[in-house]
């Protein structure tokens, strides 16, 4: 295997970010190469095809199917309003009318001979792609959207809830290892992407949804709590359409676990500055974690700005997070990698590594079960 | 693709491209048998930034080449065929074929027009061809037709199969269902540059009017009707539609396959396609009736063969990792905890629970989560059983002749074809059970949560070789067979386990087991109790031993020919043995809190399943 160990999140103070930002369907990019945006900013925008309504026309006239395209009023690929006559059927010399009316405003899809029904298509559903990201447009892709690049610092988290949104760095507790809780939380949080601790509680979620804070980045949320402010359980990690009126990103796990030191800083050397964050999570083939972008100051063009991937692996000397009990959410440095297999306390055998503790102390731990931190 | 004749096929080489790992085989005619010479895996690489199949794929066989010393690839990397061996210089393959679910397997979607008939068969022709169902769509299934047309729409499917109406039945229906998937205008999950495969499957009078309403919009393909009468189904043409158009549309979109598609000898399968495959070649073979699973890290798969009738189901949100928290929601906590004879924190356990769905690579360190963890696979494996036996029905809708004697044994109609006393094999695979420290675990697994009735082989297919040797039985029968029985099982021993109910330490029945050798064992089993008798591998053919077993069941106790009546038959051995389960079917571990734990200590202790130590807490 290439790796035996999860590749880390990433938590970067400064680099080239790029977003692609892409309609659902083809339709019209507003921007060009070059254009300077802010996360409101919309960049393409298209319209989709209208829901379809059903309508059994030849059960309303009561006549045979066959008989429906002789009844219609209204052609196939015409106009119509809501409440508008689209059949007719006139019997006894014109003195009984029957009438099939739309239910929707839109267009006649389709008329059928075999089943009577008439498929009527609705208005057309305005959609827009904003530019998510403050930064500039470097790139448009005919009909269908854009990439955004900006200069900024980068923070990965390992779960979130809610989607895209943005504002001011806030943090409001005094470590990484406080939990936040509601009391933290006052009404200049309003707007806000809030920083807290070693966990988000539900009351300081729902408090950060009252007051109107855009975002919540957090060590860890409790499962339970995640339960109370959802309203049901997560059973397969695929996030980021919740509509909760706020966006979460939770940097370590589940439980009560104090925000890796490094994040924290970076996030409180930021405080004051305008953070994009994005709860979508989604682990499967093809991985989307949770993500703050704070965009910096300076040319994305300029020398080193370029994007550096590390994936320098693990050696001695990396500093690593542990991801499993006994020794979850620690943070310490690999000491040693011995090659072959190591039989566990489960008695599985597996590849393992020595990790060395902030406090000094040493254990052994399989290497699926630790986290390179990544700079 | 090249003539091969079976008996020039010397060195066969086989891959199977899952979601994310690359699995290789190499077979070599050893002598008169075909044998598993190595393995090796290396990483997908189908998704960025690699995007192209054929890496891995390579990387695997590089990894089967350095092992077995065979020189496999070129220097263009191609692989080598024919196989030329001289000396002790091995070259080539005669034979290359390959599997893949890599890209998220083949997402379907199917319709009809009874839920329960026409529906249902479609369902069971997609599920048969390896695909996952991501809805079934019918007359009846209490949704409003812009309901159903919004689904359509929004799931992009990687090809529907449209079925409804026996033959000279409705068309009105059928054709209705159709202009809902023209109303939605579906495109294909893959690609934005064909149309959607669509198979129409039903009465063969609405195939023009089928044609009208849906040729403009879709790529349409018609095929023979998959309920020709309520009494028969015919699933074949559609399964084998469902080949092709895996084959041309949805593997061809995928980066990579049309490269992998033209190394191959023989068309690449979806695998559970051919897990499938191979295990209703094993049941018709030795005429018995089989079921597998496959318990991954999103999905289960469970298949059966029963009174010659394969069925597969899979369970989209049951699984270890990425789905381990939808198994805990689905089963609930009590359920899940009944297994574990020790306490453990509520709302620790349910962080513990979320933070292996967002790791989902980790793996138990301690025993304790190693306990943990196979509880849950216990309930993961017990929730897709039930819905496979709901699912493996005879056919619903059947008028059934019934005699004065039916009339006091009514059944509603549509009941399941699984029977557990009849079952000979129980197979099981996936990472939890092929990977568990100790066989024991992955035997106890399996008997906790199928609960086999009677006599029942178990055994683990460790490295997952079904796959590579379902596509290998389409060319060559013979070999896919020795290579199954020799090296891809792993034979846990026999289950035997009488049906019955009675008060805890009761005796429930009489044994004696003739052991090779000349050594007897015999004794009595008694209510909520299991036992361990030895009985392992013939040394000279690596094959299971055999016993003669003489099974005296009390009143009220069925080990297979009816309450009471004894038994003299053969049975094997294998790593864990023989197993009497004396726990009585159905059996939950008992509700009270002292006395589960108890059992569970003794059963975990009979079986030697954990350290001793660890049961204690």
């Amino acid at each position: 295997m290439a790796h035996s160990y999860t590749p880390g999140l990433k938590v970067t103070e400064r680099m080239k970010i790029t977003k692609k930002r892409i309609l659902p369907l083809k339709g019209d990019v507003v921007v060009k190469v070059g254009d300077k945006v802010e996360p409101d900013t919309v960049v393409a925008r298209t319209d989709l095809p209208g829901t379809v309504e059903p309508l059994n026309v030849a059960n309303i006239l009561g006549v045979p199917p066959e008989d429906v395209e002789d009844c219609m009023v209204k052609k196939e690929g015409d106009q119509i309003e809501k409440g508008e006559t689209i059949a007719l059927n006139k019997s006894f010399f014109g003195l009984f009318k029957t009438e099939a009316k739309s239910k929707i405003s839109g267009s006649i899809e389709s008329v059928s001979s075999v089943t009577g029904q008439v498929l009527l298509r609705g208005e057309p559903i305005p959609v827009e792609v904003k530019a998510y990201l403050q930064g500039e447009v470097v790139e448009t892709i005919e009909n269908e959207g854009c990439s955004i690049s900006t200069l900024g610092s980068f923070v990965q988290g390992i779960f979130g809830v809610g989607g895209e949104t943005h504002g001011t760095i806030k943090i409001v507790v005094p470590d990484n290892a406080t939990v936040l809780e509601d009391k933290h939380i006052g009404e200049d949080c309003k707007g806000c992407v809030v920083v807290g601790g070693s966990m988000a509680t539900a009351g300081a979620v729902k408090r950060a949804i009252s007051v109107g804070a855009a975002g919540i980045v957090a060590g860890g949320i409790s499962d339970k709590d995640l339960r109370e402010f959802l309203g049901y359980d997560i059973g397969v990690a695929i996030t980021g359409n919740e509509d909760l009126g706020v966006t979460l990103v939770v940097t370590e796990g589940f439980g009560e676990i104090a925000m890796a030191q490094k994040t924290f800083d970076l996030l409180k050397s930021k405080e004051g500055m305008m953070a994009c964050i994005n709860g979508a999570t989604q682990i499967r083939a093809g991985v989307i974690r949770p993500e703050v972008v704070i965009p910096l100051a300076g040319d994305i063009h300029e020398a080193g700005a370029e994007e550096v991937e590390t994936t320098a692996g693990l050696e001695v000397g990396s500093p690593i997070r542990v991801i499993r009990q006994p020794y979850f959410g620690q943070i310490g440095t690999v000491s040693g990698l011995p090659p072959a297999l190591q039989q566990l306390d489960s008695e599985s055998k597996a590849r393992v590594l020595e990790v060395e503790f902030q406090e000094g102390k040493k254990v052994i731990i399989p290497r699926a079960n630790v986290e390179l931190i990544e700079g | 693709m090249k003539e091969i004749k079976p008996e020039d096929i010397n060195v066969i080489l086989a891959t199977d491209c899952g979601s994310t790992t690359t699995k290789a085989i190499l077979i070599e005619k050893v002598g008169d048998e075909y044998r598993l010479i190595v393995r090796g895996e290396a990483p997908t690489t189908v998704e960025a930034p690699f995007e192209d199949v054929t890496m891995g794929v390579l990387n695997a066989v590089a990894e089967v080449e350095e092992l077995s010393g065979r020189r496999l690839l070129d220097e263009n990397h191609k692989i080598i065929s024919p196989s030329k061996d001289e000396g002790d210089k091995k070259e080539g393959t005669d034979i290359y074929v390959s599997t893949s679910s890599a890209g998220g397997g083949l997402q379907m979607m199917v319709a009809g027009v009874v839920r329960s008939m026409t529906a249902e068969s479609a369902e069971r022709a997609a599920l048969g061809a390896g695909a996952i169902v991501m809805d079934v769509i019918a007359s009846n299934d209490k949704r409003l037709p812009h309901e159903q047309i919004e689904r359509i729409r929004h799931l992009r499917p990687d090809m529907i199969l449209l079925s409804g109406g026996i033959d000279g039945g409705t068309i009105t229906h059928v054709v209705e269902i159709a202009e809902l998937i023209s109303g939605a205008d579906p495109r294909p999950r893959l690609g934005s540059g064909y149309n959607l495969p669509v198979i129409y499957a039903g009465n063969k009078d609405a195939r023009e009017a089928i044609k009208e309403t849906l040729e403009d919009k879709v790529d349409l393909g018609i095929v023979d009707n998959i309920r020709p009468v309520l009494e028969k189904e015919n699933l074949l043409p559609a399964r084998e539609k469902i080949h092709d158009l895996f084959m041309e549309h949805v593997m061809a979109q995928a980066p990579g396959y049309s490269k992998l598609m033209e190394w191959t000898d023989v068309p690449i399968m979806p695998t559970p396609g051919a897990v499938g495959l191979i295990m209703k070649t094993i049941a018709d073979l030795e005429d018995i009736e089989v079921l597998g699973v496959d318990i991954g890290g999103a999905t289960t798969d469970v298949f059966s063969v029963f009174q010659g009738v394969f069925n597969r189901t899979v369970s989209a949100n049951l699984g270890m990792s990425y789905s381990v928290s939808n198994v805990f929601a689905e089963a609930t906590l009590p359920m899940v905890m009944r297994w574990v004879p020790f306490d453990m924190d509520e709302r620790d356990l349910r962080n513990r629970v979320k933070n292996k769905m967002i790791r989902p690579t980790t793996i138990p360190q301690s025993m304790q989560e190693l306990i943990f963890e196979q509880a849950i696979a216990k309930e993961a494996l017990r929730l897709a059983f039930i819905q496979h036996k709901n699912f493996a029905t005879v056919l619903k809708g059947v008028q059934q002749q019934r005699t004065i004697a039916d009339a006091f044994d009514q059944k509603a109609g549509g009941e399941t074809l699984v029977n557990m006393m009849t079952l000979n094999m129980l197979i099981g695979s996936g990472g939890v059970l092929s990977h568990a420290p100790r066989r024991q675990q992955a035997a106890m697994m399996l008997i906790d949560a199928f609960q086999p009735e009677g006599i029942t082989r178990l055994a683990v297919d460790s490295i997952f070789m079904m796959p590579q040797l379902g596509v290998l039985s389409q060319v060559h029968a013979k070999a896919a067979k020795e290579v199954f029985d020799k090296d891809c099982l792993i034979h846990l021993g026999t289950c035997i386990a009488p049906v019955g109910e009675t008060k805890p330490g009761k005796p429930v029945m009489k044994y004696r087991f003739e052991l090779p050798g000349g050594k007897t064992e015999q004794g009595e089993l008694k209510a909520g109790e299991m036992i361990k008798i030895d009985l392992g591998f013939d040394p000279d053919t690596d094959l299971p031993l055999k016993a003669k077993a003489v099974l005296e069941p009390e009143r009220g106790f069925d080990v297979g020919p009816g309450k009471g009546s004894h038994l003299e038959t053969t049975v094997s051995g294998g790593v864990s043995g023989l197993i009497l389960d004396g726990r009585g079917r159905p059996f939950s571990p008992p509700e009270n809190n002292k006395d589960r734990v108890e059992s569970l200590i003794q059963w975990m202790t009979a079986l030697n399943v954990y350290n001793e130590d660890a049961l204690r807490g």
